[in-house]
């Protein structure tokens, strides 16, 4: 029986749903030596501001049970080096290169940083990350205010026909209303879930184990929520869902279809397991074929439950 | 760089609070620098969660050795695994020591504690016939790898921070004792360095006052190992640098304590 894994989030097509979460794949080019990166339905790359950022001191992370925390604080070489050194090598892959980007102020950068890439080829689609938790000095993040998350992915949605991909926050009280406004403004798709805001301290010194003090939790630890939030923002919603945090192996990954996602992203676990994204990809398809399932597109939503 | 399932031959207790641990691991071996690291799955579940790094001690014969302390859960868990378990693999990582050009140069190797770890493999790889180890611990017990350095052909001096063994003190001051002492128009001086961040960062000091080349091995907790995460940097004079890509060896001269 043949199965058909791809899927489509707004303009742009994936030969299967299995991507890899932004921070946590690089430029993917450090992943080259483990997997063969043209099996991935999508690559999102680290997040990009319009100019380099140092991100934060170390300590940057450490780990938590069945998790870890981060603070990098989006360090990143810049827009200009980033399409001059990186962007190449993913271009060559020929698979959906998704780019991640934020900006440091407001919609103004957001909209420069769009004004530049609407026009290049390589970017296959734009993933707004309205929902780094570890830019410090920030009050409060953009996706938890659903009038900010609406009024900046309605500007930018103005300005470009490329699929727009809204990364979210678990950080807030009701996902459902954030990932309404998201969509209401014109969002292709959702990205759920940025990581959660967590700390950890080392007793014996009485210190935070994070310079920054406070990061983001990701990890199977995060998994319940994630998928919690998926389920409740598939409830309320009718464009496709990445689904991720947490995803380990291929039963992790069903879960999150089962509860609404679309297609999924492996983040931290590339850490562990540099090759579970492909191992990922053939369970899936495994999956199907054994539950008779046609389709991926049939398991999306497929949660059966007494209301 | 490979990822491979390494069968344990054995992994025992060694000294103090240190185990020793050999696998079977020719195709890493024969890949691997002094001064390069491994990033070990030490479990299939979920504790402790993410990798660990490990300098590789010694290489012989298909057989790879790590010597690590237990100092928490990740630690504690290696330390139960027996022969013939397997340990997940990635390695050999980062960048090593450079040792080029040793071969006419003294050169001293100073181990603070469990940093005697990469330097043993880089002691059997250093050509120089004038070659001195100064292996420095907290007590007599915890003095690691006397016999195994004196086995590569260096000399070794101990020191112990409550006088138990060797010279009284810390191993930087025996450093600066060493360097003092020593004979004028002797040529250049070459020091390899790892242990403790506050040891590290005097023995920087002591090169830089002396004016001489020093290499340094840093410890920083990794998400990835692999240069992805950005997690394990350090500044330097030319940016943060990650120690799993740029380091974990670095050169006295570029780093900013």
């Amino acid at each position: 029986m043949r199965v058909n894994l791809s899927v489509k989030i707004g303009k742009l097509k994936l030969k299967n749903p299995v991507m890899v979460a932004s921070g946590t794949f690089g430029y993917a080019e450090e992943f080259k030596g483990f997997i063969n990166l043209k099996k991935l339905g999508a690559i999102v790359t680290k997040t990009i501001t319009l100019n380099p950022r140092r991100g934060n001191p170390p300590a940057r992370t450490c780990e938590t049970p069945s998790g870890m925390l981060n603070s990098i604080g989006l360090e990143n070489p810049g827009l200009g080096a980033f399409l001059k050194d990186k962007l190449p090598f993913l271009e060559k892959l020929g698979i959906p290169i998704i780019m991640s980007i934020a900006s440091e102020d407001g919609p103004k950068e957001f909209i420069e940083l769009v004004k530049r890439l609407d026009k290049l080829k390589a970017v296959s689609a734009l993933e707004l990350n309205i929902s780094c938790p570890n830019v410090m000095g920030q009050k409060s993040l953009i996706s938890q205010d659903c009038q900010a998350t609406y009024s900046i992915v309605k500007s930018i949605r103005r300005m470009t026909a490329k699929t727009l991909i809204t990364k979210l926050s678990p950080n807030v009280t009701c996902i459902g209303d954030l990932a309404k406004a998201a969509e209401d403004a014109g969002s292709d798709g959702l990205a759920l879930i940025n990581t959660l805001s967590g700390m950890s301290i080392n007793t014996e010194k009485q210190n935070p184990r994070l310079a920054a003090v406070v990061g983001g939790l990701s990890g199977p630890a995060i998994r319940p929520v994630a998928l919690k939030m998926v389920w409740e923002a598939y409830n309320k919603i009718k464009i496709p869902i990445i689904g991720m945090g947490g995803i380990i192996d291929t039963p992790s990954a069903l879960e999150f279809f089962i509860a609404g996602a679309s297609a999924i992203s492996i983040g931290t676990a590339n850490f562990i397991n540099p090759r579970v994204s492909v191992e990922i990809i053939s369970g899936l398809g495994g999956y199907l074929k054994r539950k008779k399932i046609k389709d991926i597109h049939s398991l999306t939503g497929s949660l059966i439950y007494e209301s | 760089m490979l990822q491979i399932k390494a069968r344990i031959i054995s992994n025992k207790w060694f000294k103090g609070n240190c185990w020793h641990c050999i696998v079977s691991a020719p195709s890493l071996g024969r890949a691997s620098k002094p001064g390069q690291f491994l990033n070990v799955k030490i479990s299939e579940g979920l504790k402790p969660f993410l990798r660990r790094p490990f300098s590789i001690h010694n290489i012989s014969g298909g057989k790879l050795e790590i010597l690590y302390d237990v100092v928490g859960e990740g630690t504690r868990v290696f330390s139960g695994k027996k022969s013939g378990n397997y340990l997940d693999l990635i390695g050999p990582l980062g960048k090593g020591f450079d040792y080029r050009g040793t071969r006419g140069k003294r050169v001293i190797l100073i181990a603070g504690g469990i940093g005697v770890a990469p330097l043993l493999f880089l002691s059997k790889e250093i050509k120089s016939r004038d070659k001195l180890v100064l292996i420095g611990a907290r007590t007599r017990d915890q003095v690691l790898c006397e016999k195994e350095f004196q086995n590569s052909g260096s000399g070794v001096m101990i020191s112990t921070d409550d006088g138990s063994l060797g010279f009284s003190g810390r191993v930087t001051d025996l450093l600066k004792n060493i360097i003092s002492t020593g004979k004028k128009g002797r040529g250049a001086i070459q020091l390899y360095a790892c242990g403790p961040g506050p040891m590290l960062k005097e023995v920087c000091n002591i090169a830089m006052a002396n004016n001489l080349q020093a290499q340094v091995s840093l410890e920083e907790h990794m998400g990835c190992g692999i240069g992805a995460c950005l997690g394990c940097v350090v500044k330097t004079k030319n940016g943060l640098k990650r120690v799993c890509k740029e380091g974990p060896v670095f050169d006295a001269k570029e780093l900013i304590w």
